[in-house]
């Protein structure tokens, strides 16, 4: 079926997200001159795909149930925010807390992504082919985040029970973040996600894990007589 | 929220479309600062030793033309503003004519005032404009007064131009300190600390960049800020970075801006490598 088209010239975002939302299951529909507005595609509960010819602004396909956005350019802050499934593919670099708290769904980004990547992770997926920014999976509770290249400061500060693998280098671990021992279903897992993304510079088994130390789960009532 | 825009323009035969690029730029941001607006454009540089002086009065009905002449200056008109270019050191004989003198330098001329942004461009006939640099604001004011003075870009030494999107939390002590090194403030604005700290650091020899790494470290804060000066073109963002910053690094022209929305608008935008700076990171551009 051919897709439907929208351009954001003639609408406004309410429109647009009303229009889309209208669309029957299964439909594919493409946005022309998206020109960086924000909460668009937000909200939608039905198997949808979406294009995006060109950047988008904060909170892209936020909230969203079965989707699959794919967005040509650049995404705002929190793209894929609180993504319940689906899938949500950014082209180019991505701005702050992409997939925050997302339940579900895999979020890729293609170019690097800024801070706070995956922040309070729900178990969703999060994968970044390029470099990604400081206090990235800050108390990310599930899920899993894979990074092809780099990663800044305080990763997974205050981590439970979301795992992290990087192809690259982590310029340090937030509090209670460790790293552990990659195991063959670890690999397996990091394989598949490549797979799923269409990254093909990353070997899977040449990856480091990063998870919790759980010395944050419970209170330690000596500790506070140490001082 | 405030909003904040800036053009660098790398190719000359943009330079035509500077005005109505950066007007268009600061549009997109003004549902981030409704309540004033102000721009520094940068181009038509003074020659023969000159300098811009951009002014403002409140008298009504001012006779620009007289005070021009009085000075032996040139007056040149843009809607609403007045650009006086004469020899240096005119301030003070300008200052007792009731004027006030809202920037001073060889490229830069600046415009701001109270009001939707929209209508401060308006006003100013920021869309005719030629010029090989703009910075942008919109404000919604949290620590200080709505005034023209209080509004951005903040100019307080010759060519500088400073926009915040933000607020510092240790600026009165950063102001009595700067006053007793011979500062003098015309607002209780946070960011006319922060331009006024940035304009002592480069009198006393730094460039932009290192002036903004003195700044990193004497307040503190969240920010973004973007800068510029004659020749120089900076961003720089505090380490926590929960304010906005868009970069967009294209062969043919630098923009920031708070918002990609900003930016949709510029020239081949699709092909620039469009990023948000990292936290603690300064980018400068120097032409």
């Amino acid at each position: 079926m051919e897709p439907t088209i929208f351009d954001c010239e003639q609408l406004t975002v309410r429109e647009l997200n009303v229009a889309l939302r209208a669309l029957p299951e299964g439909s594919s529909a493409v946005v022309l001159h998206p020109k960086g507005r924000h909460n668009m595609a937000v909200g939608m509960i039905k198997h949808l795909d979406i294009t995006f010819e060109g950047s988008v602004g904060h909170y892209v396909g936020g909230l969203c149930d079965g989707v699959n956005i794919k967005v040509n350019g650049f995404c705002g802050w929190a793209g894929g925010e609180n993504l319940m499934s689906g899938t949500i593919r950014v082209t180019g670099n991505a701005s702050e807390r992409v997939g925050a708290s997302a339940h579900g769904g895999t979020i890729i980004v293609e170019g690097d992504a800024s801070t706070r990547v995956g922040i309070s992770l729900k178990g969703g997926t999060v994968a970044v082919a390029g470099d990604i920014g400081d206090f990235a999976m800050f108390m990310a509770q599930a899920g899993v985040l894979l990074v092809g290249g780099n990663i800044g400061e305080a990763l997974g500060d205050s981590l439970y029970e979301a795992i992290v693998y990087v192809a690259g280098s982590v310029k340090s671990l937030g509090a209670d973040a460790r790293y552990e021992d990659m195991t063959a279903s670890d690999v397996a897992t990091v394989s598949n996600l490549c797979a799923v993304a269409g990254f093909t510079h990353i070997n899977p088994n040449n990856v480091k894990r990063v998870a919790s130390a759980k010395q944050l789960y419970n209170f330690d009532a000596l500790k506070a007589q140490k001082y | 929220m405030c909003g904040i825009i800036g053009l660098h323009i790398l190719d000359a035969e943009l330079e035509p479309q500077l005005g109505t690029l950066a007007h268009a730029m600061l549009v997109q941001m003004s549902d981030r600062g409704p309540d004033s607006g102000g721009i520094a454009i940068y181009g038509d540089v003074a020659t023969n030793g000159n300098l811009k002086y951009s002014c403002r009065s409140n008298i009504q009905d001012f006779d620009w033309n007289q005070l021009a002449h009085m000075l032996g200056a040139q007056l040149v008109r843009h809607g609403d503003g007045v650009v006086l270019i004469g020899a240096p050191g005119l301030q003070s004989q300008i200052e007792s004519q009731g004027v006030s003198i809202v920037s001073t330098g060889v490229a830069i001329e600046l415009f701001k005032e109270t009001g939707s942004p929209t209508s401060v461009l308006n006003r100013f006939n920021i869309k005719s404009r030629v010029g090989y640099q703009a910075v942008g604001h919109t404000r919604l004011a949290t620590e200080s007064a709505i005034t023209t003075d209080g509004s951005h870009p903040f100019s307080t030494h010759s060519d500088l131009s400073v926009v915040h999107n933000g607020s510092f939390s240790n600026y009165f002590s950063v102001k009595r300190d700067l006053e007793a090194l011979g500062e003098k403030f015309l607002t209780d604005n946070d960011t006319e600390v922060a331009a006024r700290l940035l304009g002592y650091e480069m009198q006393h020899g730094r460039d932009l960049g290192d002036a903004l790494r003195v700044l990193q470290k004497t307040l503190d804060g969240f920010y973004t800020l973007l800068c510029a000066t004659e020749n120089e073109f900076a961003v720089a963002r505090d380490s926590v970075s929960c304010k906005p910053a868009v970069i967009a690094v294209h062969d043919r022209y630098i923009a920031m801006s708070s918002e990609y929305r900003a930016l949709a608008e510029l020239p081949d935008i699709d092909s620039a490598r469009v990023f948000e700076p990292a936290p603690n990171e300064i980018h400068v551009w120097t032409r």
